[in-house]
């Protein structure tokens, strides 16, 4: 374990969590009107409609698929009767389908934001950035599934969930957990705890707003009153 | 019954010259600034043409207002809301940016720095999207001003409808009128109704629907939820903007910017008391034709002592009910019936009515090529046909629309009597079923139409709202940029984000 890994893979995951979470709050808190998904539908749709479909689509799968694989104990999979051999499985499997739809999405979006002149012209350098950057760590994650296929035991995929779930349980020694684990899936966790780091300066904090409440919302319309407390006392 | 109030709006289309001073007062007010180039609050549209944007009117293109679902009961025409959210990611009803047009702007200053003088200075238009010139400018804003563009464009017309409309592509038998529009501040409106954020609302105390512009995540679903197409989107800020109906104006006892500044004097503002417990039952009226009088039926005389007790009730202040007694609005829409909703069939239950413009037609009726009755000239035999105005303001329904221009032929012809002959002729009136005072009143609002008649707002009661003794002070070094208060209820920097509201402790019943 030399200072770099001791530093990238137990010092940065809390960095990266603790300017994500307190971020995050100050945005909100502070500049709330910039909290927003800043869609260019408006000035691009073509392109639009089925990119940013797939890549959503891809990318929440992605998502959800991580949080559950890496966060989960084995204990509680094996209680479900899911081998690690078998899990890994579904994780590759369930992962390539998710991962075809947010690489082809990915594709589309960049390059509308690249070569669509309007969208080009009204986008900020950071828009561009996230982008290529989630891009990036999508294939990052692609390029490690060769060697998934080639050790399907299971085990890479279990080392890297009790390092996600030592992370959020406070363990030291951490590093030493991934000695074994090849390099991509190391570049691709420092790209992904790197993700936290920048969400809260760009626009990805849109994700956290995602409106499912909308659904439990009673009826359809919104009347708000003027009353202060003070004069509903009286 | 659960009494609100609003302050509604009514505008005279027999007045309106397409001036377009509202439009331009509104933009030069609200929407000169990065992201809504394009978008006007108020813009007056030629008609008959597709409008801004291209066939708003056309809900089977854009699927905005509400349908009878199963159960006849309401839902957005976009759909529920699971279908709602399933669009999230990419609208298909939401109009694009050559929908309205392409904002442009001229490089003037070619004009002073060109330095030869052997070739004429010509400024080109450029986008202001991309700031790159552009070729040639493709639509505007009223691209089919006083008829421009032919005929067979503008005839898409959505209200041309069940009407023969070749006919009316003959320059001997056009027809024009112009529509003012503006956001219809509904009663029951489906951008508050479609936006997953619950970021848009109306004001219980006088109905205007805003945009929490903090609390807006840029959905984009209001947008396509609207009928009109009057929310915007701000492609710089990446939020929804709409008409604030000028609240900080109207909250003051000021009218509109659009109102205020009409040269024609064709709006008027005024309050309606309304029966918000019926507003459910109204919007959701099996025939659409049925929609404009369930939304006349919503309306509560405010003379009525029942009404004024319940409306005390629900907490509305005296001095708007005593507004609502002197309402313009109300007259207009009620008691004379010469008002109508634009598009009621939409379900929205909008709250910016319309007096149908009569044509020119005295003049032909005098020289008598068109049928008289009475004196009076047909309504049949109008230039503009009333099938026409009954399908943007009637849902189809011819009867009510014919009635009010009748009265509005008697009124003419009563008091054309009156002044040139000083004769008070009331069989003129009989037709109409006016009374000769009614006539008087109509004279006054319609075509004198004084400021202090024209606009009944009463002020806002802030007090309610909030204590105005802690409102001193706010105001010094930081303008408001305050960087000790923050939206949460705890504050990340310590101190406390909102001073303690006195609790005032008075004695129950005393």
């Amino acid at each position: 374990m030399n200072w770099v890994e001791y530093f990238l893979f137990q010092i940065y995951p809390y960095l990266c969590l603790s300017v994500f979470v307190i971020g995050c709050w100050a945005r909100f808190d502070r500049s709330q009107f910039s909290w927003r998904a800043e869609s260019s539908e408006f000035l691009e749709r073509k392109t639009l409609k089925w990119a940013s479909n797939s890549f959503h689509v891809g990318v929440l799968g992605l998502m959800m698929g991580h949080a559950a694989g890496l966060l989960t104990p084995p204990q509680l999979t094996e209680m479900l009767g899911l081998s690690a051999h078998a899990h890994q499985l579904l994780a590759v499997g369930a992962g390539s389908v998710f991962a075809v739809f947010a690489a082809v999405g990915g594709a589309g979006l960049i390059y509308r934001r690249v070569f669509n002149k309007r969208v080009k012209a009204t986008s900020r350098p950071t828009d561009l950035f996230i982008l290529l950057f989630v891009y990036a760590q999508l294939w990052l994650g692609i390029l490690g599934l060769p060697h998934s296929m080639m050790h399907s035991d299971g085990h890479t995929m279990e080392i890297l969930g009790e390092w996600c779930r030592g992370v959020l349980t406070f363990r030291s020694g951490l590093p030493n957990l991934l000695t074994t684990i090849p390099w991509v899936y190391k570049l691709h966790l420092v790209t992904g705890m790197t993700l936290f780091l920048l969400t809260p300066f760009t626009r990805l904090v849109h994700v956290i707003s995602a409106p499912i409440w909308y659904v439990f919302r009673p009826g359809w319309q919104i009347v708000r009153q003027n009353h202060h407390v003070a004069n509903d006392e009286t | 019954m659960k009494i609100r109030a609003q302050i509604g709006k009514v505008l005279n289309l027999d007045k309106c010259i397409g001036c377009h001073t509202c439009s331009v007062t509104c933009k030069q007010v609200w929407t000169n600034r990065d992201g809504v180039e394009y978008a006007w609050f108020n813009n007056v549209e030629s008609k008959p043409g597709v409008g801004f944007p291209q066939q708003w009117e056309n809900q089977e293109l854009w699927h905005g207002g509400w349908q009878l679902g199963k159960g006849e009961s309401l839902r957005p025409k976009i759909g529920g809301k699971w279908r709602i959210l399933s669009k999230i990611f990419a609208n298909p009803n939401l109009p694009q940016l050559d929908d309205y047009y392409e904002p442009f702007d001229f490089d003037y200053a070619a004009l002073q720095n060109e330095k030869s003088e052997q070739v004429v200075t010509s400024v080109r238009p450029y986008s202001r999207i991309t700031g790159q010139v552009m070729d040639k400018i493709e639509r505007g804003p009223n691209w089919e001003e006083s008829l421009g563009t032919e005929f067979k464009h503008r005839s898409k017309d959505y209200n041309f409808r069940d009407v023969e409309k070749e006919i009316y592509g003959k320059f001997e038998n056009s027809f024009l009128m112009f529509l003012p529009r503006l956001c219809e501040h509904c009663l029951n409106p489906t951008c508050v109704a479609s936006c997953p954020s619950g970021a848009i609302y109306k004001r219980e105390e006088d109905g205007i629907v805003l945009v929490d512009q903090e609390k807006c995540r840029g959905w984009r679903m209001c947008v396509s939820g609207c009928p009109y197409k009057k929310i915007y989107y701000n492609w710089h800020t990446g939020k929804s903007e709409k008409c604030v109906f000028c609240y900080p104006r109207i909250e003051s006892g000021q009218p509109t910017v659009c109102s205020e500044t009409c040269v024609g004097r064709i709006r008027y503002l005024g309050v309606m008391l309304y029966d918000a417990d019926k507003i459910e039952t109204a919007a959701a009226t099996t025939n659409p034709e049925d929609a404009y009088e369930q939304q006349l039926d919503l309306f509560l005389d405010p003379h009525d002592p029942a009404v004024v007790e319940q409306a005390r009730r629900d907490g509305i202040p005296d001095a708007w009910i005593d507004a609502a007694q002197r309402s313009p609005v109300y007259r207009m829409i009620k008691e004379w019936k010469i008002a109508f909703p634009l598009h009621p069939e939409y379900r929205t239950l909008p709250m910016v009515w319309y007096i149908p413009p009569l044509s020119p037609i005295q003049e032909a009726a005098s020289a008598g090529s068109l049928e008289t009755l009475n004196g009076i000239p047909d309504i049949n035999s109008l230039r503009i046909p009333v099938q026409y105005l009954a399908n943007m303001l009637t849902a189809g329904d011819e009867a009510p629309v014919k009635a009010a221009l009748n009265r509005l032929l008697a009124l003419r012809a009563y008091m054309r009597r009156f002044q040139i002959e000083n004769v008070r002729d009331a069989s003129l009136l009989q037709g109409a079923g006016l009374s000769e005072q009614q006539i008087q009143d109509m004279y006054r609002l319609l075509a004198i139409a004084n400021y202090e008649d024209r606009f009944v707002v009463p002020t806002a009661h802030k007090e309610d709202a909030e204590d105005p003794y802690h409102q001193r002070g706010i105001a010094g070094f930081h303008f408001n940029q305050s960087t000790t208060s923050g939206k949460s209820r705890f504050s990340l920097w310590g101190q406390q984000g909102v001073r303690p509201e006195i609790r005032r402790h008075t004695v129950k019943g005393g």
